[in-house]
């Protein structure tokens, strides 16, 4: 079955005998965003890096959960899924278990990875299991017009706290590191070459991979990354070269740091994936067999319970 | 059961001989003891023996709720004719325990056998009603394989006490035991066979009768194999091509998720454990969607948690199999004890028109060949199918035809042939049947589709325009209407046409057609119809429906606010037939043909055509 995998490979078409792409082969519907959101440069970063690597259309699996940001898959012209709130970690999983050979993109808000699937994002994160998930973090609910994110700051006015939010705030990263992911980002929508550049990193990680992207609200939370824009006379302070990706604790300390806080890779570590250690089990339990077809297997388990 | 005969001459037993080498078609054996003393074992061994030997067997359990110790019970009906039930009442009953005396023995038929371990239950003295016969189980134990190990034992002992009772293969058990103890050791096999020996050598006909099965007359020998429900599901879905599952530890479903977990593997496949029932759920619809058909399951607070992906399954047309192995309810309820009261949420559950599949199997044997329609349905109409079993079926071991896996065995692969040009996953078809495409697939028109779980057009765009949330409800409802139609006509058990009709579904099957059989024995004009397709329905039932003056729907679930049953009130919904009533009931056991009859009898005897008065 995935052990199989490369049988896929039977109806492709090879790259060398397509005509190369460009961006506007991947653009499908317009996107229903407000002008000036976040949202548009992720997207648009999506469509720079899948033309530089020439990655065919097939291959690119886009799936999110529910929110603005979610409604990315419409918008490009490859494989997409609009699935459940908060569940678009776990059905990308299934996705990505069964299919190794397909680059796989998960796209959300920080309702969906903080809030209702805070639970989701942790195990994906701590099994390992292969994918990049971009979290559009904009620290407010954008759909459902201006109530209160997980990660919207404390005094916050929102129509669920019309005097300011009392609740405190979830660190991202902080969350992230302590999930257990293998790759921690943090950009900013604002910035497309840094952006572009997580983007590509954290494709390339054999693991779980995950972006915290700062993408602005203009409708409901205008102007709350300005402190971290230049061009807004903000500050955008790079995580320092010095800084060992494999230290845990000194990430933790980078994401302590008060907002704006630090942009780049927080953390990385090769750990192996949920996806190479189902495939080991899947060889040794064949070779166990020697290769025993479905047929046989049945029949002897039947043998034995008769 | 065993015949009157031996009861009559039990009744007068006072100092009487036991008699030796009655011939007997069945007997229902109860182990009651606390669940650390590997009664389930003896039970165990007694179904997969029986299935060797060509008898048929139902086997009945209840396991505490709680995690070690407590009473614990296990029935084993073994019979050369068909066995249908676990059986109404006890032949012989074994108790382990004061405890377990005090609370079985009024299972135990007039003119039964208890066989009670004299070292710990004292009965009640100077009774009629029964032969009661101890045995110093505990100290005959200790004896043959050291003090240490006697609570390890003593189902080892019993094994040999009823091998030597009932005349059973001893080369065949005992082979069995070697083979099932052989990972644990020579010490454990050693002190296995030991006490064994020592129940079987205790010569029991000393001081009690002593039976024969009937060889089987008219009954064609067939390889027979012998497993629980929740086997039968796991090897059921090896068997469809199911290669990806994904579940959640619950009660009485884990077993099926064990199982795949350890043998997909060897398949090619994989088995998760997610983190909760929605991430099961979700992994699994993931998995569908990249091409290979996919499973969960859970039991009922699982299936509430599970409702919102099975929302956008049937609104993505997503193939997925989802068991339900049902437990009393509601919440968190009688997490080991059976009900049929999941009908409803698997039926109807979630917000909003969402038509699925939902099929129940009857027995042991048709969870397996359920699971492989299950997977056949949702691939060929692209829908969830829930497969509604129990804890009952779920833990009873049964005896059947061993089946042409060569024949039925399925092999799921992808299609991943380029699509186009204007492909479409939600096309509109007369039928109302489309097919998604994995990812890998090459499109010729160079426009990818989305799948998704807002309403969309044929495309996979987002649609919100009244006419096409119109069209696009009555395609999802549309093609399972087809499916309905190309279902197998609804046949009853007995005649068409008659005084009585019994409905029933699930694991009620076995007992209806026994309370059937019962019945028509004592001339009474009874049939049964079981309908196992719950939803679509299949044709043919409002024409059965007809034919009867009572129907009677029996289910393990509560008559409900307006005094019907789940299924029932679904046939009364689809056929506003007034005739239909429920025989209802709540105590978390299955159905005992007792039960059933006394139901009909009870509800008819006001009417002009009263049934049952001689049964």
């Amino acid at each position: 079955m995935i052990a199989e995998s490369k049988n896929l490979q039977v109806n492709e078409i090879k790259l060398t005998d397509r005509p190369k792409y460009t961006r506007k082969d991947l653009v499908a519907d317009q996107p229903t965003w407000c002008p000036g959101c976040g949202d548009f440069s992720v997207l648009s970063i999506y469509f720079k890096m899948m033309e530089k690597l020439q990655i065919p259309h097939e291959k690119i699996t886009s799936i999110a959960g529910i929110g603005c940001s979610s409604r990315f898959p419409y918008f490009v012209n490859a494989y997409g899924v609009h699935f459940l709130h908060g569940r678009a970690a776990p059905f990308a999983t299934g996705v990505s278990l069964m299919r190794p050979d397909l680059h796989l993109f998960v796209f959300g808000g920080d309702g969906d990875a903080f809030s209702i699937g805070g639970n989701h994002l942790n195990h994906a994160a701590r099994k390992n299991v292969k994918m990049t998930y971009v979290i559009m973090d904009n620290f407010v609910y954008g759909l459902t017009k201006k109530q209160t994110s997980p990660t919207s700051p404390l005094g916050f006015k929102s129509k669920t706290d019309p005097t300011g939010a009392i609740d405190h705030p979830i660190n991202p990263m902080k969350q992230l590191i302590a999930s257990g992911a293998t790759f921690i980002a943090r950009t900013h929508s604002h910035l497309p070459n840094h952006v572009m550049e997580m983007m590509e990193k954290a494709m390339q990680h054999d693991g779980f991979s995950v972006i915290e992207c700062l993408s602005e609200c203009t409708e409901f939370y205008p102007g709350a990354f300005d402190a971290a824009n230049p061009r807004k006379g903000g500050a955008f302070n790079l995580v320092p070269a010095d800084h060992d990706l494999t230290d845990e604790i000194g990430a933790y300390k980078l994401a302590m740091t008060p907002f704006p806080g630090y942009f780049g890779v927080f953390y990385q570590e090769q750990r192996a994936t949920k996806n190479a250690l189902e495939a080991k089990l899947i060889t040794d339990a064949k070779a166990k067999t020697e290769n025993a077809t479905p047929v046989e297997l049945l029949q002897k388990t039947f043998a034995r319970l008769s | 059961m065993i015949d009157e005969k031996v009861a009559d001459s039990s009744k007068s037993s006072g100092g009487q001989q036991p008699q030796h080498g009655r011939r007997i078609q069945d007997a229902v054996i109860r182990l009651a003891g606390n669940s650390q003393d590997g009664i389930q074992a003896i039970g165990g061994f007694l179904a997969r023996l029986a299935g060797r030997t060509d008898k048929d067997v139902m086997t009945y359990m209840t396991i505490p709720a709680t995690i070690s110790g407590g009473p614990s019970i296990y029935q084993v009906r073994l019979g050369t004719g068909e066995v249908l039930s676990a059986g109404d009442d006890v032949d012989i009953l074994v108790t382990f325990y004061q405890h377990s005396y005090n609370d079985h023995i009024n299972t135990l038929r007039d003119g039964g056998i208890l066989i009670y371990d004299s070292d710990n239950v004292q009965p009640e003295p100077n009774q009629k009603r029964y032969r009661a016969v101890g045995v110093p189980i505990t100290g005959q134990t200790v004896e043959a394989i050291g003090g240490t190990a006697k609570d390890k034992g003593k189902n080892m002992f019993v094994l040999g006490l009823l091998a030597r009772m009932f005349d059973l293969d001893v080369p065949k058990l005992e082979t069995m035991l070697q083979a099932y103890y052989k990972s644990k050791g020579d010490d454990v096999i050693r002190n296995v066979i030991g006490a064994f020996n020592a129940g079987y050598g205790y010569d029991i006909g000393k001081v009690t009768d002593t039976f024969e099965f009937e060889v089987p007359g008219n009954k064609i020998a067939r390889k027979q194999v012998v497993m629980d429900g929740n086997q039968a599901i796991a090897y059921g879905a090896l068997a469809a091509g199911i290669r990806f599952g994904a579940g959640y530890p619950i009660t009485p479903w884990s077993s099926i998720m064990e199982i795949l977990r350890a043998e997909l593997p060897k398949y090619g496949g994989m088995f998760v454990q997610a983190e909760d029932e929605l991430a099961a759920i979700a992994m699994a619809c993931g998995a569908s969607y990249s091409g290979y058909l996919s499973l969960t399951g859970t039991s009922g607070p699982g299936l509430s948690l599970k409702t919102e992906a099975l929302g956008w399954a049937v609104m993505a047309e997503m193939p997925l199999v989802i068991i339900d192995v049902q437990r009393g309810g509601p919440s968190t309820g009688l997490p080991t004890s059976v009900e049929q009261s999941d009908l409803n949420i698997a039926c109807f559950g979630g917000h909003g028109d969402s038509p699925r599949i939902v099929l129940a199997p009857a027995s042991v044997e048709d969870c397996f060949y359920t699971t492989l329609e299950a997977a056949k349905f949702a691939r060929e109409y692209s829908s969830p199918v829930i497969v509604l079993t129990d804890q009952a079926i779920a833990t009873r071991f049964e005896a059947w035809e061993m089946p042409d896996l060569a024949k039925l065995t399925q092999d799921i692969t992808p299609n991943f042939a380029p699509r186009g040009p204007s492909y479409k996953p939600y096309e509109n078809t007369t039928d109302g049947i489309a097919h998604h495409a994995p990812p890998g697939t090459p499109m010729v028109d160079g426009k990818y589709p989305v799948v998704t779980g807002l309403e969309h057009d044929e495309a996979g765009h987002p649609a919100s325009r009244p006419a096409n949330h119109v069209m696009m409800v009555a395609k999802r409802r549309r093609k399972l209407q087809v499916l309905a139609s190309r279902l197998p006509k609804a046949e009853t058990y007995g005649p068409t046409e008659g005084n009585v009709l019994l409905i029933g579904w699930g694991s009620s099957q076995g007992p209806i057609r026994e309370a059937v059989d019962k019945a028509r024995a004592a001339g009474e004009s009874v049939s049964a119809l079981n309908i196992r397709y719950i939803q679509p329905l299949q044709p043919g039932i409002g024409e059965i429906l007809d034919g009867f003056n009572h129907i009677f729907v029996a289910e393990i679930n509560d008559e409900g606010l307006y005094g019907y049953g789940q299924l029932a009130a679904l046939l009364r919904a689809r056929f506003c037939n007034d005739k239909i009533r429920g025989i209802n009931k709540t105590d978390g056991l299955p159905f005992k043909v007792r039960e059933i009859l006394n139901g009909i009898t009870e509800k008819t005897k006001q009417s002009a055509e009263p049934a049952l008065a001689n049964v």
